[in-house]
C-alpha cells in the first residue's frame, strides 16, 4: 500500500502516480510496489560512491509534477517540430508521455514494434520476463523506483529471431509545460541473429524546463545485433536522467550511443552486462557542455562470460562554467577469462573556468585479460592549431573545426551515415552559441 | 606494566628466514585499548610538554568521533578491533649514540635483513627503530657538521621545538582521516630531520623499524624538512617477525619542501601478512620544490598508503612511484594524492602492481587541478600484472581539472605474463618459478632502478622469494 505523503513533501516526492486504466495486475503490484519503494529509499547523499563530484539533488524531485496530457495544439507544435530520419523503419512520436503518432509501415511482419501501454496488454510475457530487470548498479534505485511508478510511455520492440531490420526506429519524447516531468521507457529485445536500430529523442517543446526520467534496457539474444543512440537535447534550464541497461547474449553486438547536448544537469548511467561468450559491447558518447551545465555519466562494463569484449569512448568538450563527471567501471568477474575490455575518456576543456573530472576504474577478477583505460584533460593541442592556422584558418574557425573532428570522430561509430550528419548539424549549431 | 626479565640471544627462536622473535624486555606498556588514559599515560612517559598532550587529547577525540571509511575501502578495516591493541610501548633505554653501545639482539636482527657491516657503516645514518622508540642512532659526524638536525621525533619536539612545531600537523592536519588522528593521539618515535639551507646530504638517511611485540601497533611520526635550496633522501624499511594475531601500524609522515629544496622519501614494506599498515604520508612542495615518493608495498595484510604532494609554489614537482605486491591473503591498497596549488607545476605517478595467488592490489588516485591557476601537468600510469588465474586488480584514479591550460593524461594497463614469454625461457633451461621470476623483475625492472642500489637488490631477493611458490 502506498503509504500518504506528508503535507511537507510537494510535486514528484507527493503526488500518487496514476494508474495506467488498462494493465495487467502484475504490473500494477509492481508499479505500486515501486511507489512505496521510492518514497522509503533515501535520495543519495553525498558520500554516496555513485555521486561522488556530482549531487542528486540536481534533480529538483519537489519541483516537478508528472506532465499533463497535451493540448491539440501542443501536439501539432510537436509533430511539426519532428523531422526524423528520411530512411527508417517506424517512428512513434510521444508528448509529455501520450503517444500522438506512431507509424510502423516499414516493420518487417512478425516484429513487434508498439508503444509501452500497448504491449502491456498483448507482450505481457515478453515483459514479465524483461521489464526493469537490471539493478541499478549505478546510484538511481531511487529514482527507478519513480519511473516504474509514473511509467506509461515508451516503445517495445521484440524482434523474432533472424528477422534484420536495417533502418532504425526512431522515437521522439516531447515535453512541455513548466515544471513537467515525463517517463519514456525503451525496452527492445532481439532473438538469436537478429538485428535492430533504435533512436531515442528527448526533447523540449519550446524552450522550457522539464525533466526526463528515462530508462532504456536493451536485451541482446545469442548473434543478435543492436545498435541504440540516446539523443538528449531538452531545453537549457531542464534535467535529464537516462538509466540504460545492456544485457549481451552469447557473440551478441550492441552498440549504445549518448548524445548530451541538452539540460542543466544530465546524468547517464549505462550499465553493460556480457553474460554469453564471445559477447561485444560499444559504449559511445558525446557531450558539448556550455555555460553552466552539468554533465555526469556513470558506465559500469560487467563482464561475467568469458572471451567477451567491451570498448568504452566518452569525449566531452567543455565551454564556460561547464562541468563533466566522468565516472566508469570495468569489472572482470571471476571465470570470464580472455576478457577485452577498455575504457576512454577524452576532456577537452575550451575555457579557463570548465572543469572536468575523470573517475576511471578497473576490477579484475580473471586472468588472461586485455584492459586498459586512458582518461585526458586539456586544452586543443598547440600543434593542431598551428597546422590549421598555417593554412590560412582563422584562429576561432580552427579550433570549430577540431571540436567538429573531435565529437564527430564517435558519432561516426555510430555507423548510420543520415544520424551523423544531423547531429553534426546539431553539435555545430551549439558551437555556434558556445563561441 | 610488564618488565621481562633481560635474556640472551641464545632465547632467539630462528625457525626460517624472516621468521624469528626476540624476547621481549618492555619498561613501559600502556595496557591493552585506548582511552583518554592510555594518551596521559603516554605523554606521563614521554614527558611531553604540555602543548603536545592537549594535541594529543584533541586527536582522540577526532579519532573516536570519525566513522570508518569503509563507504570506499575495503570491509576488512572492521576487523580492527581497537581494544586488543597496545599503544605505547618501548624498552626504555636512552637513543645510542655509537655501534658499540647497539644491544647485540638488535644487532642480529639487522643480519638476518641481510645488510652486513660493510653496508652499515657505509650508510651514514643509521637511525634504527626498536619498538617505539630509536634504539641506536648514529649520525655521521660529516652530516652533523653540515647542520643537519638527524634525532627521533620526540626528541626533535623537545630540542627544536621552534622548528618542529611551525610544521608538525600542518602537512596532514589531525582530522585529515581516521588513522591520521589515531596517529597523532599516540605517536611515539620516527624521526624529525632539519636541513639548512643549501646544504645536500650525500648520504641517504636511513631509518628501520621493527615492531617486535604481539599485537603491538606501531604509531610513528616523521617530520622532514628542507630548508631553501637543500637536499635529502630518506629511506625507510620495514620487516616484523611473525605474528599470529594481527597488528596495527599507523604512521604520519609529513616532509615540507621550501623553496627549491628535493625530498626523497624512499619506502620499502614488508611488514608480515597479519599487519594492517595504514600509513598517511603527504609532502609540500614550495616554489621550484620537489617531493618524490618512491614506494615498495610487499608485507602487510592490508596496507592502505596514498603517499601525496601538496605543490604550493610555482613550478614545484611531485612524483609517486610506486610498487605493490600482493600474494594470497593480502590487500596493497596503494596509490598517489597530487594536489596542484600554484602554476606551472608538474606532477607524475608511475604505479605498477603485481597480484599473485588470490591477492589483490589496488590502484587508488587524485588527481586535483583547480580554477584560476595555469600550465599544471599530470601524468599517471598505472600497470598490473596478474600472475594466477585468481588474482584480483583494481584501479580508481580520480582526476578533477578546471581550466584550459593545463593536461592530464592517465592511462591503466592490465595483464598478465605472457605464455610465449615464459615457455621461451623454460626451452633455455629456467625452471617455470625461475622464469616467472625473471619476467616479473623484468615488469618492474625500470621502477627498481629509481631505488638505491642496497634497495633494488633487496627488493629483486623479496620478489624471488615470493614468486617460487606461486606457479605449479
Amino acid at each position: 500500500m502506498p503509504t500518504a505523503p506528508s503535507d511537507t513533501l510537494t510535486g514528484l516526492l507527493a503526488i500518487s502516480p496514476t494508474a495506467l486504466t488498462v494493465a495487467p495486475n502484475w504490473f500494477t503490484t509492481r508499479s505500486n510496489a515501486a511507489w512505496t519503494e521510492f518514497q522509503t529509499l533515501p535520495l543519495p547523499g553525498l558520500k554516496d560512491e555513485n555521486w561522488r563530484y556530482s549531487n542528486a539533488k540536481k534533480i529538483e524531485l519537489a519541483d516537478h509534477a508528472p506532465a499533463k496530457a497535451p493540448t491539440a495544439e501542443q501536439s501539432k507544435a510537436a509533430l511539426s517540430a519532428t523531422e526524423g530520419l528520411k530512411e527508417r523503419a517506424a517512428r512513434f512520436v510521444f508528448v509529455n508521455d501520450t503517444l500522438i503518432e506512431s507509424d510502423t509501415s516499414s516493420i518487417p511482419a512478425g516484429v513487434v514494434c508498439v508503444s509501452f501501454a500497448e504491449a502491456l496488454n498483448t507482450h505481457a510475457d515478453v515483459l514479465q520476463q524483461h521489464f526493469m530487470k537490471a539493478d541499478q548498479a549505478l546510484g538511481s534505485g531511487k529514482f527507478a523506483a519513480l519511473h516504474l511508478a509514473h511509467v506509461k510511455a515508451g516503445t517495445v520492440i521484440i524482434v523474432p529471431k533472424n528477422v534484420v531490420i536495417e533502418k532504425p526506429v526512431e522515437i521522439f519524447h516531447w515535453v512541455v509545460g513548466d515544471h513537467a516531468a515525463i517517463f519514456p521507457h525503451t525496452l527492445v529485445v532481439t532473438g538469436d541473429n537478429s538485428q535492430v536500430s533504435v533512436v531515442d529523442h528527448y526533447r523540449s517543446l519550446v524552450g522550457e524546463g522539464g525533466l526526463s526520467l528515462a530508462i532504456a534496457d536493451l536485451v541482446g539474444g545469442s548473434g543478435s545485433k543492436i545498435t541504440y543512440a540516446a539523443c538528449q537535447e531538452l531545453a537549457d534550464d531542464a534535467q535529464a536522467l537516462h538509466l540504460s541497461s545492456i544485457t549481451a547474449g552469447r557473440d551478441a553486438s550492441v552498440k549504445s550511443f549518448q548524445v548530451q547536448l541538452g539540460a542543466s544537469f544530465s546524468r547517464s548511467e549505462s550499465v553493460s552486462d556480457l553474460v554469453g561468450q564471445g559477447a561485444r559491447s560499444d559504449m559511445l558518447s558525446v557531450s558539448l557542455p556550455i555555460g553552466d551545465q552539468i554533465v555526469d555519466q556513470r558506465t559500469l562494463q560487467r563482464h561475467k562470460a568469458p572471451h567477451a569484449t567491451s570498448d568504452l569512448l566518452y569525449k566531452n568538450a567543455l565551454y564556460g562554467q561547464s562541468r563533466s563527471i566522468f565516472s566508469g567501471l570495468i569489472i572482470v568477474d571471476e571465470g570470464a577469462h580472455y576478457t577485452d575490455a577498455y575504457q576512454t575518456c577524452r576532456n577537452l576543456l575550451n575555457s579557463n573556468e570548465a572543469e572536468a573530472t575523470s573517475l576511471p576504474g578497473l576490477e579484475i577478477n580473471a586472468d588472461q585479460v586485455k584492459c586498459s583505460h586512458g582518461a585526458t584533460s586539456g586544452p586543443i593541442s598547440d600543434e593542431e592549431l598551428f597546422y590549421l592556422k598555417a593554412r590560412g584558418i582563422s584562429d576561432s574557425e580552427s579550433r570549430k573545426l577540431i571540436i567538429e573532428g573531435f565529437l564527430a570522430g564517435v558519432v561516426e561509430r555510430f555507423g548510420n551515415s543520415e544520424l551523423l550528419d544531423s547531429l553534426v548539424a546539431r553539435i555545430n549549431e551549439k558551437l555556434e552559441r558556445a563561441v | 606494566m610488564v618488565t621481562a626479565p633481560d635474556n640472551d640471544i641464545s632465547d632467539i627462536k630462528v625457525d626460517n628466514i624472516g621468521d624469528f622473535t626476540f624476547p621481549e624486555r618492555n619498561k613501559f606498556d600502556s595496557g591493552f585499548g585506548i582511552t583518554s588514559k592510555t594518551v596521559d599515560y603516554i605523554s606521563d612517559v614521554k614527558d611531553d610538554p604540555d602543548w603536545v598532550r592537549e594535541f594529543r587529547h584533541k586527536a582522540l577525540k577526532i579519532f573516536q568521533d570519525k566513522p570508518m571509511p569503509t563507504h570506499w575501502a575495503t570491509k576488512d578495516l572492521e576487523n580492527i578491533h581497537f581494544d586488543e591493541f597496545r599503544y605505547y610501548l618501548s624498552d626504555g633505554q636512552k637513543p645510542k649514540r655509537s655501534w658499540d653501545d647497539v644491544p647485540e639482539d638488535i644487532k642480529k636482527t639487522f643480519d638476518r635483513l641481510g645488510i652486513p657491516e660493510q653496508e652499515r657503516k657505509f650508510l651514514s645514518g643509521v637511525e634504527a627503530q626498536y619498538d617505539s622508540e630509536a634504539a641506536y642512532s648514529n649520525i655521521k659526524a660529516a652530516v652533523a657538521e653540515q647542520g643537519v638536525i638527524f634525532v627521533n621525533s620526540s626528541e626533535g619536539l623537545k630540542e627544536h621545538p621552534e622548528i618542529f612545531k611551525k610544521w608538525f600537523g600542518k602537512v596532514i592536519p589531525t582530522g585529515d582521516n581516521k588513522f591520521s588522528a589515531l596517529n597523532s593521539a599516540v605517536f611515539s618515535g620516527g624521526s624529525f630531520i632539519y636541513v639548512p639551507p643549501g646544504v645536500k646530504v650525500k648520504h641517504p638517511l636511513q631509518a628501520y623499524f621493527r615492531i617486535n611485540s604481539e599485537q603491538f601497533g606501531q604509531f610513528e611520526r616523521t617530520l622532514i624538512i628542507c630548508d631553501e635550496g637543500s637536499e635529502v633522501m630518506y629511506m625507510e624499511g620495514c620487516t616484523a617477525p611473525k605474528f599470529e594475531t594481527a597488528t596495527l601500524h599507523s604512521a604520519v609522515v609529513e616532509l615540507v619542501a621550501l623553496k627549491g629544496a628535493k625530498i626523497q622519501y624512499v619506502t620499502v614494506q614488508n611488514w608480515s601478512s597479519n599487519v594492517f599498515n595504514l600509513v598517511t604520508k603527504r609532502g609540500i612542495a614550495m616554489e621550484d620544490a620537489e617531493v618524490r615518493w618512491i614506494d615498495c608495498n610487499i608485507g602487510s595484510r592490508l596496507t592502505m598508503k596514498y603517499p601525496g604532494v601538496i605543490m604550493k609554489g610555482k613550478r614545484a614537482r611531485g612524483e609517486v612511484i610506486s610498487i605493490a605486491l600482493a600474494n594470497s591473503g593480502q590487500h596493497q591498497d596503494t596509490g598517489a594524492k597530487m594536489v596542484h596549488a600554484a602554476d606551472d607545476t608538474t606532477s607524475n605517478v608511475i604505479s605498477k602492481s603485481i597480484s599473485i595467488g588470490q591477492g589483490r592490489s589496488t590502484y587508488r588516485g587524485l588527481v586535483h587541478i583547480p580554477k584560476h591557476l595555469k600550465g599544471c601537468k599530470n601524468n599517471t600510469e598505472c600497470d598490473a600484472l596478474l600472475i594466477n588465474s585468481n588474482s584480483h586488480t583494481d584501479t580508481y584514479p580520480a582526476i578533477s581539472v578546471r581550466g584550459n591550460q593545463h593536461s592530464t593524461q592517465h592511462e591503466a594497463s592490465v595483464s598478465q605474463v605472457s605464455a610465449d614469454q615464459i615457455f621461451y625461457l623454460m626451452q633455455r633451461g629456467l625452471s617455470e618459478a625461475e622464469a616467472m621470476s625473471l619476467s616479473v623483475n623484468g615488469f618492474i625492472n625500470d621502477l627498481v632502478k629509481e631505488f638505491p642500489m642496497e634497495y633494488s637488490v633487496e627488493l629483486k631477493r623479496l620478489i624471488d622469494l615470493e614468486m617460487e611458490d606461486s606457479v605449479g
